[in-house]
């Protein structure tokens, strides 16, 4: 077991505690920095997922896992990003680089409907835009808790939902609308070309670095605080109103920049691509990956992401699979058949995937509800005080929950 | 000039008044209990001095300064420091973090600086640093510094309630109840440290406490409460011979 020895405040300030970091996770990084060299277009195209599924997630790690306000509906935020890429994109805006457009919103009942719009690029807009509304959703969050809040997302996800598909001089409607590949400063980066691979896990690492940062000032403790007790972080002079507030936009924002690489990746949107199941995936990135620390984002966004691989593999090599191993230990050709006629028929079911979904979350929150980096951490103990681990390290106890006064 | 004042106080919820036209005034560098059955009101003006109730009547005055329609989060940073009956710490945290959160008021670093984690942000965390183990120090929480406060022992999390008081470098603090719960021996240690604040820090202490013998020690006036009003005010040797202040606790 390692123990550091602490000579100055600065160790417990910085990000890096000892020398063991640097190496583990400069291997981590140098790992997928050569990774699109070694692995195939497939799973290069799984990383970048990967890569944007953990963004994601790390923004609501700082809502729901920091600051302690869930949402189901940061599908509407990827949307909003997603959405404000490719509208600015097909009015000649860059992803990146200084400019004027002349935008027409065409909504007759704001009066003058085409206006002057200053931009850095769709990419800092995408952020910024998305940012602006989550900063307004975090508003009704200052009253509503728990389930409430959660009813109170879902709802305006729905709600931006229906204005995607209505609006459609902007979001061209249920059609959807095309992106074309990534371009900056006359630099073209096809999708899956191998830079726009490190592009997202530059976005990855800057949008780790910029939470570790944020949590490691007062701003990233008043979220905690509030997490914890509201009514205590009250008398310590925080504002809880101000905090929930930021707590939602940098989420938000963070989730548009993610929406704009989304965009990209998938180089088409339309509504039904940013639905409530969206949504579910996101927290389940946070409840499978741990909503203890940012580790939780990136391992829970992994998992998420090989989950549909896993379905294409039920639905198409499980039936025949099945059925071989049927008739190699004698069932005839008609029942073999018959097998896989029905197991194709589930692993094709609408909805499957849904239900997958559900099965995972509950034996996640029945039997790790620390999630993979919680299981990271034991195993990891296990090492360290060998043979000495005791099972009760890191046994739950019954703790009642808190009643609601003084909120 | 007062230091603090309440004044004509009332507090109903419905139909239920809990504290009732309660006046009373605290000077700088005093030691002030408020003492009374249960149910009397003594932490319901805790909760309207710290801002999280509004009253019905009255006024607080901090430094010449009417309180009472201030936000609660602004009472700390005027000033005025509380903890809770029921420790009501950042149970998920360690106790360096939560003692770092009483540096809140303090901190004065904006968001875009803190993204970036700019030296003048490590400049205020090390200040921060310096001042929260000033408080560690005075109250020998050196052993428990980087441990979850969820499982640290109930004495422990008590001490570290005030620690993180202290932390907002209050001029007045406010200590409900600081010895519930704690054994005889805790006990004596809070009331050294009561002392402690008071005398070497120059805090002015408000606090409700139920432990008459504390109370006699670490006390230079008493304000005895009972249905939400005042029965009488004096030093606790005045206080505990009150014929109505007997009769309230006994009954008689």
């Amino acid at each position: 077991m390692q123990f550091i020895f602490k000579t100055n405040y600065d160790q417990d300030i910085n990000l890096v505690q000892h020398r063991g970091q640097v190496w583990s996770y400069g291997l981590l990084l140098a790992l997928l920095g050569v990774a699109p060299l070694l692995l195939g277009t497939y799973l290069q195209s799984q990383l970048v997922f990967v890569f944007i599924y953990a963004i994601v997630g790390v923004s609501l790690m700082i809502l729901t896992g920091f600051t302690g306000q869930g949402s189901l509906g940061h599908a509407a935020f990827l949307a909003i990003g997603a959405y404000t890429t490719a509208y600015l994109q097909s009015k000649g805006v860059p992803f990146a680089g200084a400019g004027l457009v002349q935008l027409d919103l065409n909504l007759p009942w704001l009066g003058a409907s085409k206006l002057w719009l200053p931009h850095l690029g769709y990419f800092v807009w995408a952020g910024v835009l998305t940012g602006i509304i989550g900063a307004i959703v975090g508003f009704p969050a200052l009253r509503l808790h728990g389930i409430y809040l959660l009813i109170a997302t879902i709802s305006f996800a729905f709600i931006v939902e229906e204005i995607l598909a209505r609006w459609e001089s902007v979001t061209n409607g249920n059609e959807g609308l095309r992106v074309r590949s990534l371009q900056a400063w006359g630099i073209e980066i096809p999708t899956n070309h191998v830079s726009f691979y490190y592009l997202c896990l530059a976005v990855l690492a800057v949008t780790i670095l910029a939470t570790l940062n944020l949590m490691r000032s007062p701003t990233g403790r008043a979220f905690i605080a509030i997490r914890d007790s509201e009514t205590a972080a009250k008398s310590m002079g925080i504002d809880i109103a101000a905090y929930k507030v930021k707590s939602f936009a940098i989420s938000a924002a963070i989730t548009g920049l993610a929406g704009s690489l989304y965009a990209h990746k998938l180089s088409f949107i339309s509504p039904e691509m940013f639905t409530l199941l969206l949504s579910i995936e996101f927290v389940m990135v946070i409840i499978i990956g741990g909503a203890i620390g940012l580790h939780g984002a990136v391992l829970g966004a992994a998992f998420i992401v090989m989950v549909d691989p896993l379905l294409t593999w039920v639905k198409d090599d499980v039936p025949q699979l099945v059925a071989g191993l049927a008739s190699m230990l004698g069932a005839g050709a008609r029942q073999a058949q018959a097998l896989e006629q029905a197991l194709g028929n589930i692993g094709s079911a609408a909805g499957l995937k849904g239900a997958i979904y559900g099965v995972i979350i509950m034996l996640f929150i029945l039997f790790e509800p620390m999630g993979l980096y919680g299981r990271w951490l034991k195993i990891k103990l296990f090492f360290q005080l060998f043979p000495l681990y005791k099972r009760a390290s890191f046994k739950r106890q019954k703790t009642y929950v808190k009643t609601e006064r003084n909120r | 000039m007062s230091f603090f004042k309440v004044e004509g106080i009332s507090l109903q919820f419905g139909g239920l008044t809990a504290v009732d036209n309660v006046s009373f005034e605290i000077k700088r560098g005093e030691i002030f209990t408020i003492i009374g059955p249960n149910g009397a009101g003594k932490t319901s003006i805790f909760n309207l001095i710290s801002r999280l109730y509004d009253p019905s009547q009255g006024h607080v005055y901090f430094a010449d300064r009417d309180i009472t329609a201030l936000p609660a989060h602004s009472i700390a940073k005027m000033g005025i420091a509380r903890t809770f009956q029921n420790i009501e710490l950042f149970e998920n945290a360690t106790l360096l973090a939560n003692l770092l959160v009483g540096r809140h008021c303090h901190s004065a670093t904006r968001l875009w600086q803190e993204l970036m984690f700019l030296p003048g942000v490590r400049a205020a965390e090390r200040a921060h640093r310096a001042k929260v183990e000033e408080v560690i120090d005075l109250l020998d929480l050196e052993a428990y510094r980087d441990k979850i406060i969820a499982g640290l022992p109930y004495g422990v999390r008590k001490v570290a309630e005030l620690a993180r008081a202290l932390c907002s470098e209050p001029k007045l603090i406010l200590l409900d109840e600081p010895s519930s719960g704690l054994n005889v021996e805790e006990t004596d240690d809070m009331s050294f440290w009561i002392r402690d604040i008071n005398h070497e820090l120059g805090i002015t202490v408000l606090m409700v406490e139920h432990d008459m013998s504390l109370v006699n020690r670490v006390s230079d006036r008493v304000l005895a409460l009972n249905y939400g009003r005042v029965v009488a005010t004096g030093t606790p040797a005045e206080i505990q011979s009150h014929p109505e202040v007997v009769a309230a606790y006994l009954g008689a």
